[in-house]
Parts: C-alpha cells; structure tokens; sequence
C-alpha cells in the first residue's frame, strides 16, 4: 500500500514539541501509530536519547526535510537521512512561505525527480492541486500527501471540496492528509472521505494530555477508516422518515 | 585551519572529514555529514579533504513533524 508496506494504523505521528521525552514515548505507544516522522538537526546533546525512543517504539521511520526551501537544500538531506534512518522513505517537503508553509510546488517536483532516480520512496508534502499531483507521480512519486490546512494550524479539511476532488482524481495512489488537523473528528473526516491515512504532529503534541490525545485520534482514525469501508449514506436536503408509516395508528381527530 | 562547523566557526587541526568527525567527538555512525551543501557518505569521509573555510554539516536524528 505505501511502497508495498501494509499498515494497521492508518494514523502517522510526529514526534516533535512534547513536553518531555517520557510522554512522546507513551504518546507513541497510545497512538497505535507503525509510522513516525523524524527529522535532522545539528548534532546535539540529547541525540542518544532520541535515537533509543525511535529504536524502543518498534515504528518505520518516516524522515523528512522539513525547513528545506529549495530542491538542493532538500535532496542533500534526504540523502543525510537515508545514510543515519536506513531507510529510503522520505517525506519530502521543499517549503515555499514563511507565513503558510506552503510547498513551492516548483521545487517539490524538481527534488522528487532526483530523489526518485536515486531509488528514494517519496512522500511529497503537497497541496490539493491535481496537476501538481500530476507531475509528482510522473517523477515516480507512489504517495501523495495533500495538505488539509497549513501546518500546525489545526484548522482540518480547509478546502474539502478540493481534497474530494483529489481523491476521486487519484483512485489508485495512497493519499496521507499530511498538516493542518486539529481534532480527532478532522481526521476521522478524512479517512470518512476515503484518504488513506493521516499525519499530524501539533494536536497530540500540544495537547494539555497529549498520550489521551493522542489515543483519541488513534481510534478517530479507525473509526473513520471503518465508516468509509462500511460505507456512508447519501447526503439528502431534504427528511426522510425513518421509522415506517406503514401501521401507524389514526389518532388525529 | 579555519572551517565552519555547523554555523560556527572553528580552528581544526583535521585534514580529512573523518578527522574532523573523530577530533570534534561525534559518535562516528550516529551522524551524517555534508561538505558544502552537497552529501559526504560515511565512507567516504576519509578521502574527502577539507579545505579552508569548508562549511561542514554534521547531523544526527532529532524530533519532527
């Protein structure tokens, strides 16, 4: 499903901003999520702490190039993370505003092309625009991952028409709600409206409990994934009783 | 010689990357490393030379979203 990997969970966790090291643990652990995102910084102190987290959690690592505002800048560390990950998953992400985190679309297709000839498995942070979907797939991009609101915003499905346009446009590639979601309803909506999983970061992290939190979009995500499945009724306009005429007794004077 | 270690400037005594990864204490395959924006792969950091004012990037895993 996701370069030939099966996932249980359909919810994909960041790992940054917790209040300590301890509660990202367990915020892991409740979330049920098999995938968290990683990232690369300048060597620190804690690093040896993290990395026995990353080991301890028994998750595939989904390294990103967050902060990345040009191709160069963004295949370097992706070629930095495989080498320190061991893995050839990337979320790509090549930022094009300050201000909404928006990706420069430009660049994104630009470093997916290099990152895919050298046998990288990407997942391009995007937006919901098909053409720009388009192009990704044409560089060799298996996964798309569409924005549901600027990052860390926590507004959820800001252009739901367009995600929906997305979805049906793109029948066959995974899609990952990847950004902007801020309650566990947000995130049953999309995989409700068919997506295949989320990845979100800010609402478990800044939570007041962020290990309930996070377990609370766990089983959002599940639920939505089994609605989906189970299929959803028709939206009406108008009512439609539903309980039987048939049978009913004259009361009326 | 004079480099810039990851923003900072320093005085090394390293000819190689690897002697700078070895002389500055950093966990040799816990990091990965860059010469000039562009990626050095662990083995080959002891063939690459450094050179005055090289901008070296020495990275390790830390928490993102």
């Amino acid at each position: 499903m996701f370069y030939g990997t099966e996932l249980t969970s359909r919810l994909m966790l960041g790992t940054a901003q917790y209040p300590s090291p301890q509660v990202l643990r367990d915020a892991i652990a409740a979330s049920g999520a098999e995938v968290i995102t990683v990232s690369l910084r300048r060597e620190g102190r804690e690093g040896g702490a993290f990395r026995e987290i990353l080991k301890d959690s028994g998750c595939r690592l989904l390294p990103n190039t967050a902060g990345c505002h040009s191709a160069r800048e963004a295949v370097t560390t992706a070629q930095m993370a495989r080498e320190l990950f061991g893995t050839d998953w990337i979320k790509l992400e090549v930022i094009g505003h300050a201000d909404t985190l928006q990706p420069d679309p430009f660049a994104l297709v630009e470093a997916a092309h290099i990152l895919c000839a050298e046998g990288f498995e990407v997942f391009p942070y995007t937006t919901e625009d098909l053409i720009l979907g388009e192009k990704l797939i044409e560089a060799g991009c298996r996964v798309l991952m569409p924005w549901g609101a600027p990052i860390g915003s926590g507004q959820g499905l800001s252009n739901r028409s367009g995600l929906a346009r997305m979805r049906a446009h793109f029948p066959d590639v995974p899609l990952v709600i990847d950004a902007g979601i801020g309650a566990p309803s947000q995130a049953a909506e999309a995989m409700e409206m068919g997506f295949d999983a989320v990845l979100l970061n800010t609402a478990v992290a800044s939570a007041r409990n962020p290990v309930a939190m996070a377990r609370a979009f766990g089983q959002a995500v599940e639920a939505g994934l089994a609605a989906h499945e189970a299929g959803l009724m028709p939206r009406r306009d108008m009512a439609r009783a539903s309980t039987p005429v048939f049978g009913m007794a004259e009361l009326a004077g | 010689m004079r480099i810039e270690l990851n923003g900072a400037r320093v005085e090394t005594g390293a000819i190689t990357l690897a002697e700078l990864v070895a002389e500055r204490g950093f966990p040799e395959t816990a990091v990965a490393t860059a010469l000039d924006g562009a990626f050095v792969p662990r083995g080959a950091r002891a063939d690459t030379a450094l050179a005055e004012g090289a901008r070296v990037e020495v990275l390790t895993p830390m928490q993102g979203g």
